[in-house]
């Protein structure tokens, strides 16, 4: 019998390991994914190595709801392991996937989660290699968790990461702020309203390698995803001892973005973005890098928001816009809407 | 360019503080108090106070729903949330206040009540249409701006004859407070000079309802919105009043606010609600016709008469200073417990939970400069 692709839906056979989930593999992960080291089927794929140093990295997925606009849990899953491993200066090339179905799940949004994270890796230039199935009970998980794991190699010798930040270094953001929590939130229950968020989910490596080919000495770089700039500067600044300082009339965010935000009380600084990165760069460079990233599709409304000093160690803190100075501090749960 | 900009705008507000600083007599000093938590963030969020003159300083009023609401009632909340086949529907910031030893709604849904986290009323009313056999309970709380919507969804589950919705009153009176923050303040300590008035309860109830206010205690009142410029020519609003000698109530938020507010609002609420005749408020303690509870044409949608429940006596942690900060009398950074090891992670006291808290919002915002 072959798989009602309209109205079919996952069960519990699906990840038994007969001929169930053969079929469910053969009929849409094969031709989804598309390459002859997984039409190998075995349980692991054998790989050409790289003559670089290997980098790996993994990120597990779940996300509600799966569909939103700019994306899905199948493009966000590429994109998620992906971007970890570029952001330490690699290029990514193979990609594992590991699914956990609920059942009852549609087969219909499978197909077209696959089909997402087919056309996100392909878009990378990455292939996705081996992968794994699971199906749970009903109520035991919330439609599809998606592990994603990355395998690449090192574009450099150069070693970047917190270690490396200098006081003087200045802070790079590759884009706006806030547009995947905005858009994601946009379509939680109660909060439904007519906007043109976007989730910027994108793969950054692109970005990445041209950043790392004009300027070698970046000292580091990572990506806002969730508890956004304010979570990764606050790590950092307390990983380092180092205090940073942002100017708030540099940050860049989408008009529609900061509606929202006003909207239910948000600042943008602590809403997770998935296509974005901070950098620390050198002062003498920051000119250079930044006209490189202002020249890529994926850097066009980068900025320089600040830097690093020796001074407050630990602290994040913001110029703001009316020229007062205010800690960043990290956000305590979820971001909530105000009620006064 | 979002329309706000032109309230958040740099140069503009330079401009302000110029010609605050010009307002200022230097022989006077200036102290006015933020009555809404929503202006106790801006103020913070933009470093504002550091930007005033020596002579003006802020006193951050009790404008902020999740920190009045006294220990009792949220344990009266837990106990709810812990009746067999209940669902407990919130906002965000209330799940976390601590209730008596340290439990919260969080703790309780972790003990296993089910507690839920709702945007709006809406939500809880979707939530019982959807779990006909489960018993949700909408926890209220707010000042006038989030009643109209309570009262609208009263009104709904009468219509659609849903009876397995209730709400658990918890709706307060701005007024009131301000009269008891107003009455309290002791003879020996110096008085305010004005008062920064609710930008969103305004908008509601309208600026009217102030008048008898600044009339009897000679206090000149300046509704405000919320947004940084908003604040700022409030203050310059106020400052040139102390120094005429008048007493009068402004309207700086012209925008959303009318005198007479929103008269359909007040409408909605009326049908619903009535004054009750006292209500417990963390820090300023039992005040009369402070509060609102649900007429009796409401009664299978009041849970207060719907559900019996026993409450744990609980006693306020006696450290957490709370109540001082909430009428005024103290900064927050002058309680013992401020910053260690009472943080927005553990907080200790209700101030310290939601971000219109006077605490939270000193914790999150203070820079080391
Ligand atoms: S710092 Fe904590 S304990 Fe002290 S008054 Fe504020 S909320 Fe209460």
């Amino acid at each position: 019998m072959s798989l009602d692709w309209t109205h079919g839906k996952v069960e519990m056979a699906h990840g038994g390991g007969g001929r169930a989930m053969t079929q469910l593999i053969d009929a849409l992960f094969l031709p989804a994914f598309d390459n002859a080291v997984l039409s190998a089927r075995n349980d692991q794929a054998v790989l050409p190595a790289p003559c670089q140093k290997l980098v790996v990295a993994t990120d597990s997925h779940v996300i509600s709801p799966l569909f939103f606009p700019g994306g899905d849990i199948g493009s966000l899953a590429v994109h998620g392991s992906l971007n970890d491993l570029a952001l330490a200066g690699a290029r990514p090339r193979y990609l594992t996937a590991a699914f956990i179905l609920e059942e009852g799940f549609p087969l219909a949004d499978l197909k077209r989660i696959a089909a997402s994270m087919a056309r996100a890796a392909q878009e990378a230039g990455v292939s996705i290699v081996t992968g794994d199935t699971k199906v749970v009970e009903r109520g035991k998980a919330d439609g599809v968790f998606i592990t994603t794991t990355c395998v690449g190699e090192m574009l450099d010798d150069q070693s970047r990461g917190v270690t490396q930040i200098r006081p003087g270094d200045q802070i790079l953001l590759s884009g706006t702020l806030g547009d995947h929590g905005m858009a994601v939130m946009s379509l939680r229950e109660g909060l439904q309203f007519d906007s043109d968020l976007m989730s910027d989910t994108q793969s950054l490596h692109g970005l990445i390698e041209a950043m790392i080919v004009a300027v070698p000495d970046i000292h580091c770089m990572r990506d806002p995803t969730r508890g956004g700039v304010a979570a990764v500067l606050n790590e950092i600044a307390s990983q380092t001892q180092l205090g940073i300082r942002l100017e708030e009339k540099a940050i860049p965010v989408n008009p529609a973005v900061q509606g929202a935000c006003d909207l239910f009380g948000l600042d943008p600084l602590f809403v997770a973005n998935e296509g974005k990165l901070l950098a620390f760069c050198p002062p003498e460079q920051t000119a250079y890098l930044l006209a490189t990233m202002r020249s890529h599709p994926q850097g066009e409304q980068a900025a320089l928001i600040g830097e690093v000093s020796a001074d407050y160690p630990g602290q994040v803190s913001m110029r703001t816009t009316l020229g007062g100075l205010r800690r960043v501090d990290w956000l305590s749960g979820d971001p909530l809407p105000r009620i006064c | 360019m979002n329309y706000l900009d032109e309230f958040r705008d740099g140069a503009l507000g330079q401009k302000l503080l110029h010609r605050i600083q010009q307002a200022v007599r230097p022989e006077k000093s200036y102290r006015f108090m933020e009555f809404c938590g929503g202006h106790t963030h801006a103020l913070f969020r933009y470093g504002i106070p550091d930007l005033l003159p020596a002579n003006v300083s802020m006193i951050h009023g009790p404008g902020c729903p999740v920190c009045v609401l006294p220990m009792a009632r949220v344990d009266q909340a837990i106990a709810l949330a812990r009746l067999p086949g209940v669902i407990l529907c919130s906002y965000g910031d209330m799940l976390r206040v601590p209730g008596a030893r340290g439990v919260s709604l969080l703790k309780a849904r972790a003990e296993g009540a089910d507690v839920r986290m709702v945007y709006a009323v809406s939500d809880a009313v979707a939530l019982a249409q959807q779990f006909p056999d489960r018993d949700v309970i909408f926890f209220a709380i707010g000042f006038e701006t989030t009643t109209p919507p309570t009262a609208l969804a009263l009104q709904q589950a009468r219509a659609l004859g849903l009876t397995n919705f209730s709400v658990f009153c918890n709706h307060v009176l701005t007024p009131p407070a301000m009269e008891a923050i107003l009455s309290g303040i002791p003879a020996a300590e110096p008085g305010l000079d004005g008062l920064v008035g609710p930008a969103h309860v305004s908008t509601v109830v309208g600026t009217a309802p102030y008048v008898p206010i600044a009339q009897r205690w000679h206090l000149p009142i300046v509704v405000a919105g919320f947004e940084p410029l908003d604040v700022l020519q409030a203050l310059l609003q106020l400052i040139i009043q102390v120094n005429e000698g008048r007493a009068e109530v402004e309207n700086q938020y012209t925008r959303a606010v009318r005198p007479n507010g929103n008269p359909k609002a007040q409408q909605v609420v009326n049908e619903v609600f009535e004054i009750r005749s006292q209500f417990e408020w963390r820090g300023l303690g039992g005040l009369a016709d402070s509060a609102l509870k649900i007429r009796d044409i409401f009664s299978p949608w009041d849970a207060e008469k719907r559900f019996k429940t026993t409450i744990p006596r609980g006693k306020e942690n006696p450290a957490c200073d709370c109540p001082d900060v909430l009428r005024g009398m103290k900064s927050p950074k002058d309680c013992k417990l401020f910053g260690a090891p009472c943080t927005p992670d553990h907080p200790m006291g209700a101030c310290m939970v939601s971000s219109e808290g006077a605490c939270a919002a000193h914790y999150r915002y203070r820079s080391e400069t």
